[in-house]
């Protein structure tokens, strides 16, 4: 799969309450990122928290899931 | 076209009930519906049954022909309408459509869930499935997660607050503690509203719909013959369905949705009247937000004023617009399949003036808004006094 690449936070939440296949997850931050390719992308936020309007940079897929990570 | 009346309303109460299959919760519902209208199973032409996910919650495929002989019906069309949370309002809407274009006169309309059976996060899994499971779903969504993101960019962008989606919360809890059929019959305070569980920041327990089992259903015929049914038919003055991206993330703006606005103005236009022409609403408050991102689409407040009006107590049964006198999806409960109709027997109760302690005032014009996923389905309907 090829890199997303970077993009900026459009909206987030954390999630607290899982589906069955991710109860081991919890809390996980979900991002839906817009890319700087012009289209958008629902994908996970590692580490420190983003918020909306932050700057994130895509780090890797895990089982297709898009993760990324705020700029510094 | 010719003109479609409700005649005939039933509903289960919406709960958690351990003793009651599917089929048990739509017979009964279908049931009371027929001996509200005076019918006999046999007058039925078509039974339509809006139904999300009876095959993962419990098993059962082939459900409509399944409860309709249940009742006692076969030798008809019996047919499952399938559109996520907006499946009985699908049912409902082309039923009205097949009586309007008069392919038939009598056809009974359910709606059917039951969730309960199953624990909270395969209910979480199963209800992520109106979602896109190859993208959103797969990072992670659930359905509150979906609708706290949509919460979020509405904050963002129009300034909304914690508080005023927990209005919505403590508006609809006090509704449904008066509605003796309602799941949960517990008013509840601001505070405890802000300081809930959480779920999918920023929403807590409290902006969260219920998961409930429960079934509703109505019988439409033609206007011309309402009154071999009823003394008090109520007419289907307009209504319309509408599609939009099933994902979240293919939405230009996802503080509107998209299919709310084009099927309401539809709605809206057939029934020649105007959103402030509306007197009280039963709207698909799934979640807090959604009820605010919902009286902005139909027209009644501008964008961006859903959350100050509803903390203003301008959507309570005494207030200008009531909304979701029920208690809604809220404290009603959300049996999903189950939803669309019944808000649409909601609605003709409060305009047959039967809705006892949550009646409505001015109570001749009334709407139903049904919503399916995170906005993929619209259901619009507009009911009046005959």
């Amino acid at each position: 799969m090829t890199s997303p690449g970077s993009g900026t936070v459009y909206t987030e939440t954390v999630v607290f309450s899982p589906p069955e296949a991710y109860v081991n997850d919890v809390p996980y931050q979900l991002a839906i990122i817009q890319l700087e390719s012009g289209r958008r992308l629902t994908g996970r936020i590692d580490g420190e928290r983003a918020q909306i309007g932050d700057r994130v940079k895509f780090v890797e897929f895990r089982k297709d899931v898009a993760f990324f990570r705020k700029s510094a | 076209m010719r003109q479609v009346a409700v005649v005939g309303i039933g509903k289960t109460a919406f709960g958690a009930f351990p003793d009651r299959d599917l089929r048990s919760l739509a017979v009964e519902a279908g049931q009371k519906a027929l001996e509200n209208a005076g019918a006999k199973p046999s007058q039925v032409e078509a039974f339509h049954l809006g139904n999300f996910a009876g095959p993962s919650f419990v098993g059962q495929n082939h459900l409509a022909p399944y409860v309709a002989a249940g009742m006692g019906i076969t030798g008809i069309p019996a047919t499952r309408f399938e559109a996520a949370c907006a499946s009985s309002g699908a049912a409902f809407f082309h039923g009205v459509s097949a009586v309007a274009a008069g392919l038939y006169d009598v056809i009974l309309v359910t709606g059917v869930e039951k969730m309960t059976s199953q624990p909270t996060p395969k209910v979480t899994e199963i209800l992520a499935g109106a979602g896109d499971l190859c993208g959103e779903v797969r990072a992670g969504a659930t359905f509150p997660a979906l609708f706290a993101m949509i919460a979020r960019r509405h904050m963002y962008q129009y300034g909304t607050t914690r508080e005023q989606m927990a209005a919505v919360a403590v508006k609809n809890h006090a509704n449904g503690a008066k509605n003796p059929l309602a799941h949960m019959r517990k008013v509840i305070t601001m505070e405890q509203a802000l300081n809930g569980k959480p779920i999918s920041e920023p929403l807590t327990v409290y902006d969260c719909s219920l998961i409930s089992d429960g079934a509703a259903a109505v019988l439409v015929v033609p206007f011309e013959r309402a009154s071999e049914f009823t003394d008090k038919p109520v007419r289907v003055l307009g209504i319309s369905q509408a599609s939009d991206n099933v994902a979240l993330d293919e939405k230009d703006d996802i503080t509107t949705l998209r299919a709310v606005k084009i099927s309401a103005e539809k709605a809206y236009k057939v029934a020649g009247v105007k959103p402030s022409d509306i007197q009280f609403a039963e709207v698909h408050d799934c979640f807090t937000i959604a009820e605010i991102v919902a009286i902005e689409d139909l027209g009644f407040v501008k964008k961006g004023e859903g959350g100050p009006y509803s903390l203003a107590g301008k959507t309570c049964i005494q207030g200008e617009l009531p909304v979701n006198t029920s208690g809604g999806l809220k404290a009603k409960g959300h049996p999903v399949g189950a939803t669309g109709v019944g808000q649409i027997c909601d609605v003709v109760q409060q305009i047959r003036g039967e809705a006892g302690e949550r009646q409505v005032k001015r109570n001749s014009l009334g709407l139903a808004q049904n919503l399916g996923g995170s906005g993929a389905t619209s259901v619009i309907t507009i009911l009046g006094a005959a």
